[in-house]
């Protein structure tokens, strides 16, 4: 994800592409009206070499990650360490308590750990779930209400039933003609460019 | 603005204005006899853009007749209940008919009730996804989203019960004036804890499931699609609205496969959390009677056996609610099929059954044990004072279920329904009968009462059936009740392999 995608106000890269009107070039989207061919024009553009592209899908397509060939997530790390940082605090934060107002509960000593697990563990869920989410929005570099594929009506139906592939711009592979040419090869319909906001 | 315009039945379909096709029903092609043969999970050879049709139509097109009659008198049980809860703080919880021994009855009650019933939805979401049970597409939105309102209902009742109010922030461990602390080694507290995480949790489970679901409704919204088409249906909430509404609630989704990887692994994760949570939540819920040595709450079956009835008396829900929704909207039955109705009833069976069997055990836990007290207030159940609701809570929990052991009842909805509906009551009477049997027999005879029910505590509870029930019609109205994308990814369509 690139980062400057949050960082929306600083300057931009200078473009590579211009259209005819001089309008900077996002990328070029091209249409398939099923997974199956969405999955495989994606091992063409993957065997091509192209990096900075995407598939644009209704659904996530099973699989879809080989035949783009990219890499599995670090999602479930930041995950666990924020379920063990919450699951930590909360037990440090009772054993603490445990000690700074103590209340002697049928006898028990006053460090006896027993009847912290249950927050401790309740509290260490919690946090968890958190970091999934909102971790899973930051490594998407979302929320960002704003896109240049939104100005495009086409793009409209990928959250319908149509897949569609956009190859960036700054994709060091992107060429007008031969990225046209492999999307003509792969069975795309629609083939076009998307401006840049 | 691009000059790009989709082709005009795109265009058409896209702004809602030629509606889902309805098709002819011929049968339901999901009951198939051989176990071989995997039974659809949508019927009618639905194409994926109709999935969107339908599921969208019922968050954007005008409800049938039906809604607006049962909104209205749900939402004026939402009043009783608003009336009854001031009338309770402004007066005091003696306005309940547990004023003597029996200081736990319906409120305490409502609460297990409630809660058992959100257990469903995360079940149905999480365990089914981990087990990969393809078939919960149909129901895990409106299971979760019952589970949010069920929870709604549920943290109520704990939180007016204490009778000043105003002073139920004392249970959060807010750094005070007076450096007191909540004490952190009593159930109760464990409670609030549970509660409130699986509150959180669930609440961020369904939000997540809706996001790329709102990234359709956006899009459906959106106003050059209109502009080329002129008009569209008429709607309730104006499309410029719901663009931004929907288009605040997705994030900026864009359904790019690079992020559906990290989302479904984020869900992925959500779900193996969910689970230990919903399995520890009803536990913790049974602490606060097992810990104590009141006969009848002593036990440690307890927290398996609440775990079991939470989730009998939530999937009973979801076929209490579900199955009158089948009928009245257009296009459900092809996405809630007569195969996931049938599943639903085996899970109640089986759920059924081992409630069934927790019961016997505690008698026989009871006699086994020894203890005098505790044999007499499991011999109280069953022919004490209260003999009627424990007979109730047996024949619609136990007995009930059993008539799914007939294929032909399981696959009859009707059948189904009557069952849930009795399961439902059932589940309700199992919680006062754990809690007023116990409480009005305790060790002293000086402290023998009977509990019953003032006007104010039948009006609360069905008060909060009120707002449980107004908050789905709200559910089924505006938001998309079948996850969009889960069951496009489930559907024969969605095979990458299939057409080589």
């Amino acid at each position: 994800m690139p980062i400057a995608d949050y960082f929306p106000f600083l300057p931009p890269a200078p473009a590579r592409f211009r259209t005819e009107a001089g309008e900077p070039v996002y990328g070029m989207t091209g249409e398939y009206t099923t997974a199956a061919d969405a999955y495989h024009a994606a091992e063409h553009f993957r065997d091509d070499g192209y990096t900075r592209w995407d598939v644009y899908s209704p659904f996530p397509i099973h699989g879809i990650e080989d035949a783009m060939g990219h890499k599995r997530t670090h999602l479930p790390k930041l995950v666990a360490a924020g379920g063990f940082t919450g699951a930590a605090l909360a037990f440090w934060f009772q054993w603490w308590v445990g000690f700074d107002y103590p209340i002697v509960v049928q006898g028990k000593p006053l460090s006896s750990w027993e009847p912290y697990v249950m927050i401790t563990f309740e509290f260490g869920i919690l946090c968890a779930a958190f970091t999934s989410l909102l971790s899973m929005l930051a490594l998407n570099g979302l929320p960002r209400w704003h896109h240049p594929l939104f100005r495009k009506d086409r793009f409209l139906k990928c959250s319908d039933d149509r897949f569609m592939i956009c190859v960036e711009a700054a994709d060091a592979k992107f060429d007008p003609g031969r990225t046209r040419a492999l999307f003509e090869k792969t069975g795309a319909s629609h083939v076009s460019l998307v401006e840049d906001e | 603005m691009s000059t790009l315009n989709p082709d005009q039945v795109t265009a058409q379909r896209l702004a809602g204005a030629l509606g889902a096709v309805q098709r002819e029903n011929v049968g339901d092609g999901s009951l198939i006899e051989d176990p071989s043969v995997r039974p659809p999970l949508v019927l009618n050879d639905r194409e994926i853009g109709e999935i969107t049709e339908i599921v969208c139509g019922y968050a954007e097109g005008r409800p049938g007749r039906w809604w607006l009659p049962i909104f209205l008198v749900t939402s004026t049980f939402v009043g009783i209940l608003l009336v009854m809860v001031s009338y309770l703080i402004i007066t005091g919880v003696g306005v309940w008919g547990l004023n003597n021994q029996v200081d736990w009855a319906w409120d305490i009650t409502n609460f297990v009730f409630w809660i058992g019933i959100g257990h469903a939805g995360t079940l149905i979401s999480a365990i089914l996804c981990l087990f990969k049970q393809k078939w919960r597409t149909a129901v895990n939105r409106s299971a979760e989203a019952m589970t949010i309102f069920a929870v709604i209902c549920a943290g109520m009742f704990p939180a007016i019960h204490v009778g000043r109010v105003w002073f139920i922030w004392f249970v959060f461990p807010i750094p005070n004036y007076n450096w007191i602390w909540p004490n952190f080694k009593s159930p109760l507290l464990w409670d609030v804890f549970a509660v409130s995480t699986y509150f959180t949790v669930s609440l961020l489970f369904w939000y997540m499931g809706m996001i790329p679901d709102f990234a359709t409704l956006r899009d459906r919204a959106d106003g050059r699609m209109r502009a080329a088409l002129g008009e569209g249906r008429k709607r309730l909430v104006p499309d410029v609205l719901r663009g931004y509404i929907f288009g605040f609630l997705s994030l900026g989704w864009r359904n790019s496969s690079r992020h559906w990887h990290r989302y479904e692994m984020a869900y992925l994760l959500l779900a193996g959390l969910a689970t230990p949570l919903v399995l520890s939540v009803h536990s913790i819920v049974s602490f606060d009677f097992a810990t104590a040595i009141l006969p009848g709450w002593h036990t440690t079956i307890f927290p398996p056996y609440f775990v079991a009835g939470a989730i009998f008396g939530g999937f009973a829900m979801v076929l209490f609610l579900l199955i009158p929704a089948r009928e009245v909207m257009p296009g459900f039955k092809d996405l809630l099929t007569l195969h996931h109705i049938e599943n639903m009833a085996k899970i109640l069976l089986v759920t059924g059954m081992m409630v069934g069997f927790a019961y016997s055990m505690e008698f026989f836990i009871a006699w086994y044990g020894g203890n005098e007290y505790e044999l007499y207030a499991f011999k109280n159940r069953a022919t004490g004072p209260y003999w009627w609701a424990y007979w109730t809570m047996i024949s619609c929990n136990v007995l009930s279920p059993q008539f799914f052991w007939f294929r032909r009842l399981r696959q009859n909805p009707l059948a189904v329904w009557l069952v849930a509906l009795a399961v439902t009551c059932g589940m309700w009477f199992e919680r006062f009968v754990i809690i007023v049997t116990s409480l009005h027999r305790a060790f002293l005879p000086g402290e023998w009462h009977m509990f019953f029910p003032t006007y104010v505590d039948i009006l609360t509870f069905c008060g909060s059936c009120g707002l449980f029930l107004t908050c789905f019609m709200l559910f089924l109205r505006f938001l998309p009740i079948f996850p969009m994308a889960e069951v496009k990814a489930v559907m024969p369509q969605a095979d990458t392999h299939a057409h080589h």
